[in-house]
């Protein structure tokens, strides 16, 4: 499944990306290999979360903002005229900072995005709404209550619907802008323990401030930065995570992972 | 702490009038229509024969008219409202959205005289045209009547859409769904609570609405379905004959009054009934 043949998934190329006149990312290069989890970490507005919102096209619903450079998925260019940016959403999938399920029931917010292109036939609802309760290990919690409110259930439960929710349109990426920092650590712990079940089927991205969090789930790490106030977010230093936290070639690098700063 | 108490007093006794003003208002109503019942009788004054001079009090006429133009009033304006409102809160661009709104408000602060007078001279001629009728009736009430509840439903459906928090579109639109698809099953359902609390304040609007209504209902006494037919309302019955109306008469329109202001109350208990079950 490795997309561009290199065992790359996604690759961003030379992204610039402006909200009005102001450039909030500049010169963005990344690699998101297939069926790994790479993290995006840095300080609070570094423009991880911006970044992250370009690889589904979220910064769409943002008026004034615009993007240059290339995001390659799979060979095509997402930022091209007339991409499909509807089916974009149904590959590349996004679970939020806070848990956001629909005022809905446990079933209705799993099959909400089946349910978007018209499936119907309850058999294979309820067949897809198991499977994908399943595999985001929440089933046996909520098998019994599943016409309950997805807005009833614990915080941290309500992050696992959420990711239930998207695995249930069968995505090819999975993006986590800060899954986990609202949420208790006990479930923070299940999460982790979810992503890495994940990543035998899913290419994953996560943006994190927690440097602990990206050490211990991520394949890949990438150390973003704002230089000074009002210049934009930039890519410090990108590579293996293990080689990032224990032996990292940029001393900005250094002094963020080792808590200097941030 | 010593003026602690001096103006809990005040504020105390501000309240304590406006409920008492309420309490009276009620009370003398109820008063002043009990010869209805016990002189005229609950059959006569709701059946659908209105004809004083021979001891007719029926009001069914009138209950019908204002049953009816509330519900074609509604049945125009609810949906009307709470699209612009849609459209304010998700689709219009900033500036564009900000004009109408203001636009909506300017229309609230119109004097219902004002578009009862645009009722008469323009609808109702139009619709006399179109239908070969007089144009007065609930049709031509109806249209006024959406006029009027347009800026009520449209800006309580506004508010309710945009305090909706922002993570539920993001999350509809993040899964592939389109714009409209994200405003059908994930915001309307969500707002569906303040939506209907919209809709029938609209309707008491609607309900109470007299000076519009008046001018262009036809101010006929005659029971009809027809929407093309001159009828009266409940109101605007109150107000062409409260200056002339003696003894059982008078009586007959207190009574009329009085289902007036139990319809009223029974749609503010209405609105707790929603309000409430959404905090639960």
């Amino acid at each position: 499944m490795s997309g561009n043949g290199d065992g790359n998934k996604m690759r961003i190329k030379n992204l610039t990306m402006f909200y009005g006149d102001f450039m909030a990312l500049e010169d963005i290069s990344l690699d998101f290999a297939s069926r790994r989890i790479t993290a995006l970490i840095g300080p609070s507005g570094c423009g991880k979360s911006t970044l992250v919102r370009c690889l589904n096209r979220m910064n769409d619903l943002i008026e004034g903002s615009r993007v240059e450079g290339e995001i390659i998925l799979d060979g095509e260019n997402i930022l091209g005229a007339g991409y499909d940016v509807i089916s974009l959403r149904r590959r590349v999938g996004m679970v939020f900072q806070r848990p956001n399920p629909f005022p809905k029931s446990i079933y209705d917010n799993v099959a909400y995005g089946p349910r978007l292109v018209g499936m119907k036939d309850n058999e294979k609802l309820d067949f897809i709404v198991e499977d994908s309760l399943k595999k985001a290990a929440l089933w046996d919690e909520v098998k019994k209550i599943l016409k309950r409110s997805g807005q009833s259930l614990s915080g941290g439960q309500q992050q696992r619907l959420c990711i239930a929710r998207v695995i249930a349109v069968q995505p090819e990426v999975i993006l986590f802008d800060e899954p986990c920092s609202a949420i208790d650590p006990i479930s923070t712990q299940k999460i982790e323990d979810l992503m890495a079940e994940l990543k035998k089927n899913y290419t994953m991205v996560i943006v994190t401030h927690n440097m602990q969090q990206a050490a211990r789930v991520s394949d890949h790490t990438a150390f973003m930065l704002v230089e000074e106030q009002g210049q934009p977010g930039r890519i410090v230093e990108f590579g293996d995570t293990n080689t990032m936290f224990t032996n990292p070639t940029d001393k900005r690098t250094e002094n963020y992972i080792t808590g200097r700063f941030g | 702490m010593a003026r602690e108490k001096p103006v809990r007093m005040l504020l105390m006794t501000c309240a304590s009038l406006s409920f008492l003003a309420i309490l009276l208002i009620f009370l003398f109503i109820f008063k002043e229509s009990i010869p209805a019942i016990t002189r005229i009788g609950i059959p006569n004054l709701f059946s659908a024969a209105w004809n004083p001079d021979k001891g007719q009090f029926g009001m069914l006429a009138f209950l019908v008219g204002t049953l009816l133009s509330t519900a074609g009033g509604l049945l125009i304006g609810a949906p009307l409202g709470i699209g612009t409102a849609v459209f304010l809160d998700q689709v219009a661009p900033a500036r564009m959205g900000n004009l109408i709104r203001r636009g909506v408000e300017l229309l609230a602060g119109i004097p219902s005289v004002v578009i009862g007078w645009f009722g008469l001279i323009i609808l109702v001629p139009f619709i006399a045209g179109i239908t070969n009728s007089a144009g007065y009736g609930i049709a031509a009430a109806s249209i006024v009547l959406a006029v009027m509840v347009l800026p009520t439903i449209t800006a309580l459906a506004a508010e309710t859409l945009g305090s909706l928090p922002p993570e539920l579109k993001e999350a509809s639109v993040a899964m592939g769904a389109t714009r409209w698809q994200t405003i059908r099953k994930v915001l309307l359902p969500a707002g569906r609570e303040g939506i209907l609390v919209a809709v029938v304040l609209g309707m008491g609007r609607a309900i109470g609405e007299t000076m519009a209504v008046q001018m262009v209902v036809g101010n006929s006494s005659q029971f009809t379905l027809n929407p093309f037919q001159p009828t009266g309302t409940l109101t605007s019955n109150l107000v062409t004959n409260m200056g002339e109306a003696v003894g059982n008469f008078r009586a007959a329109l207190f009574a009329q009054a009085l289902v007036l202001l139990i319809l009223s109350m029974v749609l503010i208990l209405c609105i707790r009934l929603i309000t409430r079950r959404k905090e639960g």
